[in-house]
């Protein structure tokens, strides 16, 4: 059954380097000092100035007004990644546990609702958004940035389909042991969607993480930029017969690249499990 | 310990033409084993559920400990159930599984501990305490559902086909398990399955269950020596019951031409003609019986054949010499009569006392 096939590893080996040379290429190129990329282009060989770079990205003040360090941004995107994370868990959680175990009207109607928004992207309710945003004054604040985006169609519906498969009696059995719908909900649904919530929050971190266009929208100060928006910034500075800091650029897409890279290794194994079996 | 009274109790489900359970009416005594049993679909299992409140009672009343408890929560009952998939929480020691119950209802934590130590004991859990059921062997599982109901020293047990997701052999010896647990705890118990062996085995009375309403209330003799209707003829006792299509002539009743049992109450007409298979014996005269196949079972052999051409098996001693045609007798007072149209039994001779085994 299991022969080693050749031609599957080149496949295999020939899709890895297609996938990690251009971070090989970032990580490299990172290294050289901005001179040197600009007059010799993209290196796959070390160069000798990452520490000084790494340093720089992280600690220079930058921006018009002099604040934003790279630390400030990844700080922000973290605090990007972690509040859809768990905000969108939270919510589509509590919306999954409605849906499934309370009977009202309407309730598959209202999944399908749900449902059907999936199909539409952030970009159709980008400006109806922003003007509610604008109207509550949340505009420049992180609970602006997080909180209309929360709503989580794809959680919700994870979420659903995971109580759904929970045998009935496991409720049964709760409720003749005296546990109400909360006490339900805390010490036997969310102990056993523990895979679940892994899951999401991979790809919700990740979600949250990469977010440009609406940060973007949302906020002008730059006390809230965020990790993608610095990069940009970085290469904005084509003035006159200055060199952008490409070192620099790619140093932050590196940093950038990292967080997301810790929550997949760290949940990865969670999230397999999530994905493909029900824990029961 | 209570007793518990189901008055005209009836279910049924939004949208369904018919009732699913309809007008039960039975009283359980305290410390009484009852067994419900039928064909799936009749209904038992709903029956069980409206007494654990877990489905609602479209009418009637359903009471346990003299507490009328139609509109009480199942947690408020004082019942504890075991389920057939066990129901065990998968992310909880055996020991967390058994005081999630207690827990819940505010016990002291020492008095917890003393008696998930007593269930373990009583139900040999003690080494897997700390184990999650995931850990744990299918008969295991059901005994920490069963230590789970215990624990909680309810005013009654109910059961919902607890063995059927064992094999064949842990069922027999959990059976005795359940059985054992039950008389020395000496808790009401009601009890779901569709195995009639099972039924037979357990219970102190049967509930034989058909399409949502009761055929018979009895101890398990009872039921297999009178029972009430073709339907439960044919469902308690493996062998089933041989039912044959006779009549009532002239005092006698007929098989085609071969008289069984002189019968006078009966007038003239077509009956359904019950006999058990191990009532039957070989005979010098009586009826022509042809064999088909034979099903040793060791103890005994199953000869299946017909009479004039309707099926009968046939329990015989393996001893006994088989030929292909063979002549069957059966004493009178062993000639079970039903109506034929509505199956119901037809008391014949003033109904012969049996020794009935008191189970204590």
């Amino acid at each position: 059954m299991h022969r080693i096939r050749p031609l599957d590893h080149l496949i295999l080996i020939l899709g890895c380097l297609f996938m990690l040379a251009p971070v090989a290429v970032a990580i490299m190129t990172s290294t050289h000092s901005a001179a040197d990329i600009h007059v010799n282009g993209l290196s796959l060989a070390p160069g000798g100035h990452a520490i000084e770079t790494y340093a720089t990205v992280l600690s220079k003040r930058g921006g018009f007004t002099g604040e934003v360090t790279g630390a400030t941004m990844a700080m922000n995107s973290l605090i990007l990644g972690l509040g859809f994370a768990i905000g969108k868990i939270a919510l589509s959680m509590l919306a999954a546990y409605a849906l499934v175990y309370f009977r009202f009207r309407f309730a598959t109607a209202m999944f399908w609702v749900i449902f059907t928004t999936l199909l539409l992207p952030l970009e159709v309710r980008i400006m109806p958004s922003y003007q509610v945003m604008s109207d509550l004054r949340l505009l420049n604040s992180y609970t602006g940035l997080i909180l209309p985006l929360l709503a989580s169609a794809t959680g919700t519906f994870y979420f659903r389909q995971f109580f759904k498969s929970v045998p009935d009696e496991l409720l049964e059995a709760a409720r003749i042991d005296g546990a109400g719908p909360v006490k339900f909900f805390f010490d036997i649904l969310l102990p056993l969607s523990k895979t679940m919530m892994a899951a999401i929050f991979i790809i919700m971190f990740v979600y949250g993480w990469n977010q440009y266009l609406w940060p973007m929208l949302m906020t002008t100060e730059e006390r809230f930029f965020t990790l993608m928006r610095g990069i940009k910034q970085i290469l904005q500075v084509w003035v006159g017969s200055q060199i952008p800091d490409y070192n620099q650029a790619f140093a932050l897409a590196v940093l950038a690249l990292l967080p997301p890279v810790i929550v997949v290794v760290v949940f990865q194994r969670w999230f397999i499990k999530g994905l493909t079996e029900s824990d029961k | 310990m209570a007793s518990i009274t189901l008055t005209n109790v009836s279910k049924t489900y939004p949208g369904a033409p018919a009732p699913s359970v309809c007008d039960i009416n039975l009283t359980i005594a305290d410390g009484e084993f009852i067994v419900l049993v039928g064909p799936s679909g009749c209904g038992k299992s709903t029956l069980l559920r409206m007494v654990a409140g877990l489905e609602e009672i479209s009418c009637g009343e359903v009471r346990i400990a003299d507490r009328v408890v139609n509109r009480v929560d199942p947690a408020d009952r004082d019942i504890a159930m075991v389920f057939q998939n066990y129901a065990l929480y998968p992310h909880m020691t055996v020991r967390e599984n058994m005081a999630y119950g207690l827990k819940n209802r505010k016990t002291p934590k020492a008095e917890i501990e003393a008696r998930v130590a007593e269930a373990a004991r009583m139900l040999e859990l003690g080494p897997y305490l700390d184990r999650r059921p995931r850990a744990l062997s299918g008969g295991q599982r059901q005994r920490v559902a069963m230590g789970r109901a215990v624990v909680r020293q309810p005013a009654a047990f109910l059961f919902d086909e607890p063995l059927s997701n064992l094999d064949a052999k842990l069922r027999v010896s959990m059976r005795g398990e359940i059985r054992r647990l039950q008389r020395r705890l000496g808790t009401t118990s009601l009890y779901v399955t569709h195995d009639q062996l099972e039924a037979m085995t357990l219970a102190d009375r049967l509930v034989v269950l058909n399409a949502g309403r009761i055929e018979q209330v009895g101890t398990p003799l009872e039921i297999y020596h009178h029972p009430a209707s073709t339907f439960v003829a044919s469902f308690i006792g493996a062998p089933a019951m041989n039912l044959l299509d006779g009549r009532a002539d002239s005092g006698w009743l007929q098989v085609g031409v071969h008289r069984l049992a002189r019968q006078d109450q009966l007038g003239s007409g077509p009956v359904t003609i019950g006999l058990r298979a191990e009532d039957l014996t070989p005979a010098a005269e009586g009826l022509a019986f042809k064999t088909d196949f034979v099903e040793e079972l060791g103890a005994q052999r199953l000869v299946h054949g017909h009479v004039d051409g309707q099926l009968l098996v046939v329990a015989m001693d393996p001893a006994m010499p088989i030929s292909a045609e063979l002549r069957l007798g059966v004493a009178p007072d062993r000639v079970h009569v039903f109506a034929t149209d509505t199956g119901k039994r037809i008391e014949t001779a003033p109904a012969i006392s049996r020794p009935a085994v008191v189970t204590a």
